[in-house]
């Protein structure tokens, strides 16, 4: 071997042969390791797909129907309980991310993994049966069924249909199920906002709340920046800003109240606070809830609205309640459950 | 050869050197290759991540994305700045293994920070951060090592053939990904730790294959290793005149100066003004998306379709830009995009559009993404090609920051159709300003014969 041989084996160290068997050794433990990991990780989380349901929305009033979080066969499934929050919780219903129901609809939102990923708004009859489905976009968010069970409404997140691509943007869509008629992005509802049409190519609207007439709504749009409450009419197909800073309204029994997510200042990763709008005097009261919130809420009567938080020691979610009016103190109702919906 | 450039003491243009090593002519150099499969490796493992942070985030951390702003504007511009650091530290040690594989290393261990982040938004964002970084860090040293490693003339197919690799690895991270999800109901942390192995394994590659400033393919081209150094070192670019010493490291000071070179200004004044008339994927995407009207979820199979185009006209648009010259490729690729525009403007719809338009975004990739590497290359010394790389790169990303930022005021202040006539005005001006300054630089060593 030359001089310049052996300098240059130096320089480039191991032999070809090695370098190979070295990678390939070493390529083997890395795979060992994914497969480990992800046959681990697979293990016991079949996500429920099923539709098909242990009980149905009959039964009589006073039910608190919900999505349950906990841990083992009943997760990711609806089940129901006294509306006092006690008692066995019989779960098997069906497996939504989202869930609401009223008079003998209900509307479950489900996301199946796949290539690509698919959502569906599932239309459930009284027996907690499949109607229709509705492919969707996006990550499912929200789900409002109007108190009569004819209009239904639903929010997705949506990713990279903005020139920012890591920013979301949401799709909201309305189902009459008495008519058939599906809007499944109502962004082209002509909006006014202080008295003027408005048009942006940026507009996102969220969390839809029925009136009793099945025709009003009110909803949150936001647009450069701002959000503002609206109040949309169906038949007219218009929308119009009421209010700023206020999200996820839901309408009160009695329609006369509107409860909604406020933004604070400083609210870190829920920078909201649950407000209660009085509908005839334009007056806003704050709730006892202390804590951010970030959900659409449910009024379980008339003096009362329930709410999902984060649980504590990394448990997904609690249901919570807090008297309407400011007073009182959050209850805990159910805990590891999510989407509630109460049957009157 | 080693006669030819002793001849004429360096005066001759960097790469002539090159020439006959380390490949044989006809041949894609080893280092090329090996940095090709690295890259495919490594960005199959950073797709993969990428392609379900957002689906991380909600459903996985119960994150609202609305809230969640992922400082990307702030993000870019940290990646610019350690994007020419990188640049600078590899010329600065001949270090370009060393940094290029730090950025490796770096994005790899990110997808460890992701995992061991949990819900907190600090530690995410930490992580993502990381991860950009490491890919500011090694983009210029790369670029530089691929065309340290070339023959002047078929770098275009050597970035025709790395950037093809590079694709590959794009297409299969996010397929990859959503298999994982589908297989683990939704175990997000597996995605995590696969990609993690999968990016340990591209950083294990890069060391074993890619040669590092000891082995006489870099020496040939970069001179010696620090030490005595060993009679002339042939093969020195010009600017850097010694005649046989080693010459000094070239100073952050030094940077500017690169400017200072006549054909590497020009092509950095062509590449900027080009990139300020490029609006950027997404928004072509989403006017795709408009005009056709369809579901949001085949939206992430757009990109896809540009990047089966690009993958697959890649090499043959590099072996083209050798035969031809860069600037005409360079020039071409952006006159697809100017179609894009057009038919995006136009009254066709439908398949054709969909098919046509992402036929011309992928060729005006294939034809300007490893080309403008391959233009720039031959004008830079082969002690600045890491610096001068990350100046163009960070100039061409600038320009298209820019852009898209325009046209994205543009779009909400006047409609789609008025913004994509100015977009497309804009590119035309560019184009033709683009190809003047060019025209300096045809002069400029692309076409070395060999002798």
């Amino acid at each position: 071997m030359s001089a310049a041989e052996t300098a240059r084996s130096r320089t480039r160290g191991p032999s070809l042969r090695a370098r190979i068997a070295a990678l390939g050794a070493a390529a083997a433990v890395l795979a060992t390791v994914a497969v480990t990991y992800t046959v681990q990780a697979a293990g016991g989380r079949a996500e429920p797909t099923a539709v098909d349901s242990a009980f149905g929305l009959d039964g009589g009033g006073g039910r608190l129907l919900f999505r349950s979080t906990r841990d083992g066969a009943g997760e990711g499934r609806v089940a129901r309980l006294p509306v006092s929050g006690d008692g066995a919780r019989p779960t098997g219903g069906p497996a939504c991310r989202r869930f609401h129901a009223a008079a003998g609809t209900g509307l479950c939102l489900q996301r199946r993994t796949g290539i690509p990923p698919r959502s569906y708004a599932v239309v459930l009859d009284e027996d907690l049966k499949e109607k229709r489905r509705v492919p969707l976009d996006g990550i499912p968010n929200r789900a409002r069924v109007s108190a009569s069970g004819r209009m239904l409404s639903w929010t997705n997140f949506t990713s990279g249909d903005s020139y920012n691509q890591s920013s979301f943007s949401t799709r909201t869509g309305i189902l009459d199920t008495r008519t058939g008629y599906l809007v499944k992005n109502i962004e082209g509802i002509q909006l006014t906002v202080d008295g003027r049409r408005y048009h942006a190519p940026d507009v996102n609207y969220w969390g839809v709340t029925f009136a009793d007439d099945d025709n009003r709504f009110y909803a949150t749009v936001s647009t450069k920046g701002k959000t503002y409450l609206v109040e949309g009419d169906m038949r007219t197909w218009s929308a119009r800003a009421v209010r700023e800073n206020a999200e996820c309204p839901s309408l009160s029994p009695d329609g006369r109240r509107l409860a909604f997510k406020k933004k604070v200042p400083g609210g870190g990763r829920a920078p909201w606070r649950l407000h209660v709008l009085d509908l005839r005097t334009q007056r806003e009261r704050p709730l006892a809830e202390r804590r951010g919130v970030d959900d659409q809420v449910l009024w379980l009567d008339s003096a009362r609205i329930a709410y999902a938080l984060p649980g504590k020691s990394g448990r997904e979610s609690d249901i919570w309640s807090v008297p309407a009016d400011g007073t009182g103190e959050p209850r805990l109702r159910v805990r590891d459950a999510s989407s509630p919906a109460v049957l009157r | 050869m080693y006669l030819a450039s002793s001849r004429e003491t360096g005066a001759q243009p960097e790469g002539t050197a090159a020439v006959r090593a380390p490949a044989a002519r006809g041949r894609v150099a080893g280092p090329v290759l090996a940095l090709g499969a690295v890259s495919l490796v490594t960005d199959i493992s950073s797709e993969m991540v990428t392609a379900v942070l957002p689906l991380y985030f909600v459903l996985g951390l119960g994150l609202n994305p609305l809230q969640f702003g992922f400082l990307d504007g702030l993000y870019n511009g940290v990646t610019a700045l350690v994007r020419l650091l990188g640049g600078h530290a590899a010329d600065r040690r001949g270090g370009h293994k060393l940094v290029a594989g730090s950025g490796y290393a770096l994005s790899a261990l990110s997808r460890l920070g992701l995992l061991l982040a949990g819900g907190s938004t600090l530690g995410i964002g930490g992580a993502l951060a990381a991860d950009r970084v490491g890919k500011g860090v090694r983009t210029a040293p790369r670029d530089a090592l691929i065309s340290l490693s070339s023959p002047a003339d078929s770098l275009g197919r050597a970035f025709g053939v790395h950037r093809a690799m590079d694709t590959t690895g794009a297409l299969l991270g996010p397929l990859a990904a959503f298999a994982l999800l589908w297989a683990t109901a939704d175990a997000y942390d597996a995605v995590f730790v696969v990609s993690f192995c999968v990016g340990v394994l591209g950083v294990l590659m890069f060391l074993a294959f890619v040669p590092g400033r000891g082995s006489p393919a870099m020496a040939r081209t970069l001179g010696p290793a620090p030490g005595p150094a060993p009679g002339p070192a042939p093969g020195l670019a010009p600017g850097v005149r010694t005649s046989g010493a080693q010459p000094p490291p070239p100073r952050l000071r030094a940077v500017p100066g690169l400017l200072g070179e006549h054909v590497f200004r020009r092509v950095l004044g062509a590449a900027t003004l080009l990139g300020a008339a490029t609006i950027g994927d997404a928004f072509v995407y989403l006017l795709l998306q408009r005009r056709l009207e369809f579901a949001t979820s085949w939206f992430p199979l757009l990109p896809l379709g540009t990047a089966a185009v690009f993958l697959l006209l890649a090499v043959p648009f590099g072996r083209l830009a050798d035969r031809t010259g860069r600037r005409l490729p360079f020039l071409y690729g952006h006159a697809a995009l100017l179609l894009v525009y057009a038919l995006l403007l136009g009254p066709f719809g439908g398949l054709p559009l969909l098919c046509a338009a992402l036929l011309l975004h992928g060729v005006f990739y294939a034809a300007t993404d490893g080309v403008l590497m391959a233009l720039a290359a031959p004008a830079l010394p082969a002690r600045r090609k890491a610096s001068g790389m990350a100046v163009l790169q960070t100039g061409q990303a600038l320009g298209r920051l820019l852009a898209a930022v325009a046209f994205g005021a543009a779009w909400t202040l006047w409609g789609t159709t008025l913004a994509l006539a100015l977009a497309g005005t804009g590119l035309a001006v560019a184009l033709a300003l683009a190809a003047l300054l060019l025209r300096g630089t045809r002069a400029n060593p692309v076409r070395i014969q060999e002798d």
